[in-house]
C-alpha cells in the first residue's frame, strides 16, 4: 500500500502546470527524451511532444529548453533541529534547503532536544510542518523513550499521531533485547526502524575514522568494525522476527559486506549512503577543519570504492544526505571537541554529478534512483515522471557552475564540507505536485499561458 | 618560516638551520649577561590549554633572553575559565598586536587553527596528541650534539606511543634526520597504521633493542590503567621499563619527562652516564631561542598579509621588522 508524497505535511497545495522542453529523463519508466510534462491538480496528466502539451486554464508554462526534468528527489536521513535546537536550523529553514537541493519530500530524524518521544510532539510538529514547510515533511519517533535505550516509546499510539517510523538515530540501539522487542511491536504498529549503526564501546572517544591518519594526526579512531558488526547483529534479528529495517549512513566496506550477507540470506533489510561518503575520505581529515567531522566518519578510499560499487550493485538501496546542520561557533573550534555532522541537502545532486557521474564513475540512472527511492522505506510513491504519478519533479541545469556556498544557503547553518568548492550542475526548479516548491533566483521565468 | 605548526611541514634543511641556530645561541648562555637584544620591542604570547613545565616556562625564558615583551596566559584564571572560545580569546589578545603566539593545546590541530586567526606567527607548544615540534628539534639538536649525523642512526621510541605527540613529532624529525626508528609498546597503545602512517618500524616487545644506538622512553600516563590499555603498571614495567639489565654502555637514553621513576625508567638509569635527560631540559631553551628567532627575525621570506573576521588592517609598524616586507 503507498501512499503519496504529499500525505506527508507542508504548507504548499496541488497544482497545474506545463514543463516544456525538458529532456524527461525516468530511468525506471525508460524515458529519456525532449518531452511537454503537463500537469493537472497535482499528477502528471500527460508528457506531449515539445510544444504540444496544452496547458491547463490559467496554469504557468514553464520553458525549460536545456534543462533536465527527473523525479523530485526524496531524503530520508535529516536533521531539522526542530524542537530546542532552532539556532541550527528550523522546519522552515530546512525545508527550504531541501526544496532548493531539488528534495520534494524529507524525513525528520527524532533526536531533538529533548528527544522526539511523546505522540503530542508528533501531533505538534505535524501541525508546525503544514503552517511552515516547504516541501512535504514526514516525522520519525525515537524508539526508546528519551533515546535512553532502555524502554520503547509508545510506538502504537506514535503511529497513530502521525510518526512515520522509528529511530535513535545519533545513537545506536545498544540492546539487542530492547531492538528485538521493537522489531516485534512492528508486526502491530508498521512503519519502517532506522538504525544508527555504532557498538558504542569500540567507538568510544572516536573523532573520526581509524587507520593510517587518525594514527597520523594523533586522533581517536572509530573502527569499522563497530558499525559493521552492529549491521551483523540487527540483520540476523529482522530475519529472525520477519520485520524490517533500514540501516542509515554505511561507511565502510565491512558494512557493504554485512549488508550483502544478510541480503543472500534473505534479511528485510535495506541500507543507505550519504553524498559525503561517496566522494571524500579521510584524507580530507588531514586539513583539521571540522567540518570533516560527522559521524560515522569518512574512512579510507577502499571504503570509498565498495560504497560506490554497492550502489552500482543495489547492495545500497538509497541515498540520505545526514543533513546535520551546526552554528559556526560549534565547528569553528578544534577538531576533537567540534559537533559532528555536516550539512548536505543543497549540494546532494552537484557534489555527486561532479565527482562521480560526470567522470563516469556512475551513471546518472543510478543516482537518480538513489536519490528517489527513499520515499519506498516509508510506503511512500517513489517520484516518477509516468503519467498518473504524482507531480514531484525537479529540473537540473547540467551545465551550471557554481560555487557552493557562495551565494550563502537557505539553511540555516553553513557547515558544509563542500563550501568554496566548484561545483557542476544545479538544481534551478523543484516542483512538488505541480506547485513550485523552490525556484532559483534570476532562473528564466516562463509566460503564464 | 612564518609559523611553526608541525614537524610533518619541515624539511631536513629547515631542522638543519634551526639547530645552526641552537648552537649558536648556546655560547650566549656561557655569558654573564645572558640576554641579546635581538627581539626587543616585539610581543610574544603563550597561551597554556594545558598545565606544562619545562615547554611553557622554556619558551618565556628563551623570549626573555631574545629581549622580547612576554605574556603568559594560563587557562586557569583567565578568561578562557568563563567559557571564551579559542577564537575570542585569539582575537582578543591578537588586538594587542603580537609578534608570535605561542600555544599549548589539549586539541588537535587548535595551533593550525589559530594560525588561521591572527596575523601573529604561531607556534605550537603542543597540540592534543598530535605533535609537539619543539620537542622533537630540541631532542633532534641533543641527538646531533652528541652523536653527530643521525644517518643511519638505530632510535627506539618505546612507550604509549598511542597517546603521544612527542612520538609523532619525534618519529618524523629522526626519520627526515635520516635515523632508522622503531617504536615499540603494548599492542593496545600502537594505533592501527601508525608504522605504515610515519615510516618507522613497528614491535611489540623489547627483545631486540640492544640494536639500538638511542632509547627514547615516553612517559607512561597512569589512566591509562583504568581505560584498560595495560592491566597493570607491575606488567607494563615488567616488559617495557627501560633499567640497567635493557640499556647497553654504548647505548643513549632520553625521555620528555617528566618521568614516572620506576614505570618507564628505573631510577638507576635516571641519572646514570647514558641519559640525556638534563641536556634535553638544558638544550630545549636553546632551541626554543632559535624558533622564536627563525620565525620573527631569522627569515628572508615575505610575510603574508593575514587578517581576522576582514576588518583588522594587517599591516603593522615595521620600521625595524625584518619580518614585513609586504606593503600595506
Amino acid at each position: 500500500m503507498s501512499g503519496a508524497i504529499t500525505d506527508l505535511d507542508w504548507r504548499g497545495h496541488p497544482g497545474s502546470l506545463v514543463i516544456s522542453g525538458a529532456r524527461a529523463f525516468d530511468s525506471r519508466a525508460g524515458l529519456d527524451e525532449r518531452r511537454d510534462i503537463v500537469i493537472r491538480e497535482g499528477r502528471i496528466a500527460e508528457l506531449a511532444p515539445v510544444g504540444e502539451g496544452k496547458a491547463p486554464e490559467g496554469a504557468e508554462r514553464i520553458d525549460a529548453e536545456g534543462l533536465l526534468a527527473t523525479p523530485a528527489f526524496f531524503d530520508p536521513h535529516v536533521h531539522l533541529r526542530h524542537i530546542g535546537q532552532s539556532h541550527k536550523e528550523d522546519v522552515e529553514t530546512g525545508t527550504r534547503s531541501a526544496a532548493a537541493g531539488g528534495y520534494c519530500g524529507v524525513i525528520a530524524m527524532a533526536n531533538t532536544a529533548p528527544p522526539t518521544d511523546e505522540p503530542e510532539v508528533i501531533a505538534a510538529m505535524r501541525e508546525q510542518a503544514a503552517d511552515q514547510a516547504a516541501v512535504p515533511t514526514g516525522f520519525v519517533a525515537t524508539v526508546t523513550v528519551g533515546m535512553r535505550g532502555e524502554e520503547l516509546t509508545e510506538m502504537a499510539a506514535l503511529r497513530e499521531a502521525g510518526a512515520v517510523g522509528f529511530s535513535d538515530d545519533g545513537l545506536p540501539l545498544r540492546s539487542a533485547q530492547v531492538f528485538r522487542r521493537a522489531l516485534q511491536y512492528q508486526h502491530l504498529v508498521g512503519g519502517n526502524i532506522l538504525l544508527h549503526e555504532e557498538d558504542p564501546n569500540l567507538s568510544a572517544g572516536g573523532v573520526m575514522g581509524e587507520g593510517e591518519v587518525s594514527a597520523e594526526l594523533g586522533m581517536a579512531g572509530v573502527p569499522d568494525v563497530s558499525e559493521s558488526t552492529m549491521i551483523s547483529r540487527d540483520a540476523a534479528l529482522c530475519l529472525y522476527e520477519g520485520a524490517r529495517a533500514h540501516v542509515q549512513h554505511l561507511s565502510g566496506r565491512r558494512s557493504v559486506e554485512a549488508i550483502e550477507f544478510a541480503k543472500q540470506q534473505g534479511s528485510p533489510i535495506t541500507a543507505e549512503v550519504t553524498p559525503h561518503h561517496l566522494v571524500l575520505t579521510d584524507e580530507a581529515v588531514r586539513s583539521l577543519d571540522a567540518r570533516f567531522k560527522m559521524n560515522p566518519p569518512l574512512r579510507t578510499e577502499d571504503d570509498r570504492q565498495a560504497l560506490i560499487d554497492a550502489l552500482r550493485s543495489g547492495t545500497i538501496d538509497c541515498i540520505g544526505t545526514d543533513h546535520a546542520p551546526h552554528a559556526s561557533h560549534e565547528k569553528e573550534i578544534p577538531f576533537e571537541q567540534a559537533m559532528m555532522g555536516v550539512t548536505g541537502l543543497e549540494t546532494a545532486f552537484s557534489v555527486i554529478y561532479t565527482d562521480l557521474i560526470e567522470p563516469g564513475v556512475l551513471g546518472l540512472d543510478t543516482i537518480l534512483e538513489g536519490l528517489t527511492s527513499g520515499a519506498a522505506l516509508f510506503d511512500l510513491e517513489v517520484p516518477s515522471l509516468q503519467p498518473d504519478a504524482e507531480a514531484n519533479v525537479t529540473l537540473i541545469d547540467l551545465e551550471a557552475e557554481w560555487e557552493a556556498g557562495a551565494e550563502g544557503w537557505e539553511s540555516r547553518s553553513a557547515n558544509s564540507c563542500f563550501a568554496g568548492r566548484r561545483l557542476r550542475s544545479r538544481p534551478v526548479t523543484t516542483i512538488v505536485a505541480g506547485s513550485v516548491a523552490y525556484r532559483q533566483r534570476a532562473y528564466r521565468m516562463g509566460a503564464v499561458a | 618560516m612564518r609559523d611553526l605548526l608541525a614537524i610533518s611541514d619541515l624539511s631536513r634543511g629547515e631542522i638543519e638551520q634551526i639547530c645552526e641556530r641552537a648552537a649558536s645561541f648556546a655560547a650566549v648562555g656561557q655569558r654573564e649577561i645572558k640576554k641579546v637584544p635581538t627581539l626587543r620591542g616585539r610581543t610574544i604570547v603563550t597561551l597554556f590549554y594545558e598545565s606544562s613545565t619545562r615547554t611553557s616556562a622554556s619558551f618565556e625564558l628563551a623570549a626573555k633572553r631574545l629581549s622580547a615583551d612576554v605574556i603568559s596566559i594560563k587557562a586557569q584564571g583567565s578568561s578562557v575559565d568563563k567559557g571564551e572560545s579559542l577564537k575570542d580569546t585569539v582575537a582578543t589578545l591578537t588586538a594587542y598586536d603580537p609578534e608570535a603566539i605561542v600555544i599549548r593545546s589539549p586539541e588537535a590541530g587548535a595551533a593550525q587553527l589559530v594560525a588561521g586567526w591572527t596575523d601573529a606567527s604561531v607556534v605550537n607548544a603542543g597540540d592534543g596528541k598530535h605533535e609537539h615540534p619543539s620537542q622533537a628539534l630540541l631532542d633532534t639538536y641533543t641527538l646531533l650534539d652528541r652523536l653527530g649525523p643521525l644517518d643511519g642512526k638505530q632510535i627506539w621510541v618505546v612507550g604509549d606511543i598511542a597517546h603521544s605527540r612527542v612520538a609523532r613529532s619525534c618519529v618524523r624529525a629522526f626519520g627526515l634526520m635520516g635515523a632508522e626508528v622503531t617504536v615499540a609498546g603494548p599492542p593496545t597503545l600502537i594505533p592501527r597504521g601508525f608504522g605504515e602512517a610515519l615510516g618507522c618500524e613497528v614491535r611489540y616487545d623489547l627483545d631486540e633493542i640492544g640494536s639500538a644506538d638511542v632509547i627514547y622512553a615516553l612517559r607512561m600516563q597512569l589512566e591509562r590503567m583504568s581505560e584498560s590499555y595495560v592491566p597493570s603498571l607491575r606488567e607494563y614495567a615488567a616488559a617495557y621499563q627501560i633499567g640497567p639489565r635493557r640499556l647497553g654502555s654504548r647505548q643513549l637514553l632520553m625521555h620528555p619527562g617528566p618521568v614516572n621513576r620506576g614505570v618507564e625508567l628505573a631510577p638507576e638509569v635516571i641519572d646514570g652516564p647514558a641519559s640525556l635527560i638534563t641536556a634535553q631540559v638544558r638544550n630545549g631553551l636553546l632551541v626554543r631561542m632559535a624558533i622564536l628567532y627563525e620565525i620573527l627575525a631569522g627569515t628572508d621570506r615575505p610575510r603574508p598579509v593575514r587578517s581576522i573576521d576582514g576588518g583588522g588592517d594587517a599591516a603593522r609598524d615595521s620600521e625595524d621588522s625584518p619580518t614585513i616586507g609586504e606593503p600595506a
